[in-house]
């Protein structure tokens, strides 16, 4: 269980400040298919950066079961690090080395021994439908299958929360929608718990089971994906909806 | 007079690699630690990076020439004599270290922020980054930049034989300068352009085939 309990962070540009997350607080079960939406700017990145332990926030923080996130020091901070898998929007996968280095580049952190290591990535490599493709160096790849290498090596550790910055935002739709299916199929599959992070309305549709909509730092609104969509109440939430004004 | 010749080509290729090692295995560290320490770097130490920093712009501000000349009392202290191949070599690396340093500075420069955001969030440690992202994913660039000090290093190299540093340059020197045998001074200078031109292909032709980048 995640508590994110009244996090707040703004930034100081030279002569006014911005609030990029304004006391917002949630509860993620564990298991739970977790989409969060909003414009640009809106502070959904900001938010991942906190989640996945590379930001501090100003105040409030978040709970990790017992564990006080922003407390951790030195090795349990990195020991943290190691359980949560992120996916990036831009893939960064080392392009010197090959799908099958990519993927076992965090279980190496951790000096797992050679042949655990090929058990996993093996696994990793025909879970995520990537066979045949173990010895393809990222340049080799197109942006579907890059994505996919980013998620396999974001579940190689076996984490328990699996967070995804704009999964898919350098996709087409068809990748998208295979990149989406894949992602159900390892909530199905893992019951780890994912939290997604998009600015497409199609993507939070296509997957997730919650969803949260952030304006302007703020958590606008929280509910079942079908609840929030049916009947929206927040302006945000309509004019991602595609409400026009008027109509209302 | 061949042998002579064969001899200072061997001279300088020694003073050449053997500098070239030296100066990669000062440079590279403090190349790594003007990435690492910077404000946004993984290990940020402002203080130290502004030493390093001004430490590396003065010794390249020195004209090597000069700089050979003022390091006498030094070359002496390591090696004996301030002048002969090991006093070049000694001149030769303590020159090279900064220019390797800001080259390797920039190999790593180029390598995806996001790739060392990324590796940061897997929880790596600052010494897995450097070794595993940074070096791993700058290798075809470090490899030419070996190539890069090495033809440097042949030029300066040659400066070394002003002050009797041996091979070519100092054959170039003694022989073509002072005796006026063009002769000898111009196959020194054939000599130096094909090895410059050895060196640049065969390091190119090893950096494109590490370059994993193309398809
Ligand atoms: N390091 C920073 N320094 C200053 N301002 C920042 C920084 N990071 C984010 N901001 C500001 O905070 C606000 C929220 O940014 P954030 O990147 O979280 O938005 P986002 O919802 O991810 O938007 P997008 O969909 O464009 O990625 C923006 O106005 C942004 O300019
Ligand atoms: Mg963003």
């Amino acid at each position: 269980m995640i508590r994110i309990e009244n996090l707040t962070k703004s930034f100081k540009n030279e002569n006014s400040r911005l609030v990029a997350l304004n006391n917002v607080s949630a509860n993620i079960g564990n298991g739970e298919l977790l989409g969060i939406i909003g414009s640009s700017g809106a502070g959904k990145s900001t938010l991942i950066r906190h989640l996945s332990l590379i930001e501090q926030p100003d105040s409030g923080t978040i709970w990790l079961d017992e564990i006080d996130l922003f407390k951790l020091k030195g090795r349990d901070l990195l020991r943290m690090r190691r359980q949560l898998g992120i996916v990036f929007q831009g893939y960064h996968l080392l392009e010197q080395k090959n799908v099958y280095e990519n993927i076992a580049f965090p279980l190496q952190l951790v000096k797992m021994s050679k042949t655990e290591i090929k058990k996993r990535v093996d696994e990793l490599i025909s879970l995520v439908g990537l066979n045949g493709k173990a010895q393809a160096y990222p340049v080799q790849l197109s942006g579907g299958q890059k994505q996919r290498v980013a998620i396999a090596r974001a579940l190689a550790s076996s984490p328990s929360l699996l967070l995804c910055d704009e999964p898919t935002s350098a996709l087409d739709v068809v990748t998208t929608k295979s990149i989406l299916d894949l992602l159900v199929e390892i909530h199905r599959k893992t019951q780890v718990t994912i939290v997604i992070i998009t600015h497409e309305l199609s993507v939070v549709k296509a997957v997730c089971q919650r969803v949260i909509v952030m304006d302007e730092g703020s958590f606008v609104e929280d509910g079942s994906v079908k609840q929030v969509f049916t009947s929206p109440k927040h302006e945000m939430t309509k004019l991602l909806l595609g409400y026009q004004e008027g109509q209302l | 007079m061949t042998e002579l010749l064969i001899k200072g080509t061997f001279d300088t290729l020694y003073i050449v690699s053997m500098s070239t090692l030296f100066a990669l295995i000062g440079g590279l560290p403090i190349g790594v630690l003007l990435v690492i320490w910077q404000k946004n770097g993984i290990a940020p130490f402002v203080y130290g990076e502004k030493i390093l920093s001004s430490f590396v712009n003065t010794v390249r501000s020195i004209p090597f020439i000069i700089l050979i000349i003022a390091l006498f009392p030094f070359t002496r202290l390591i090696v004996g004599r301030s002048y002969g191949i090991q006093a070049s070599i000694v001149a030769l690396v303590v020159g090279a270290i900064p220019f390797v340093a800001r080259l390797v500075e920039s190999a790593l420069a180029e390598v995806d922020e996001g790739l060392i955001k990324a590796a940061i969030t897997m929880g790596a440690t600052s010494w897995q980054i450097v070794v595993k992202v940074y070096l791993v994913e700058s290798v075809p660039a470090l490899i030419r930049l070996v190539s890069l000090t090495m033809i440097t290093l042949v030029g300066y190299a040659a400066m070394a034989g002003v002050v009797g540093g041996g091979g070519l340059g100092d054959i170039a020197i003694r022989y073509g300068l002072h005796r006026y045998q063009t002769d000898v001074m111009l196959l020194t200078i054939v000599i130096m352009v094909i090895m410059v031109q050895l060196i640049q292909s065969s390091f190119n032709f090893i950096a494109n085939r590490q370059d994993r980048r193309r398809p």
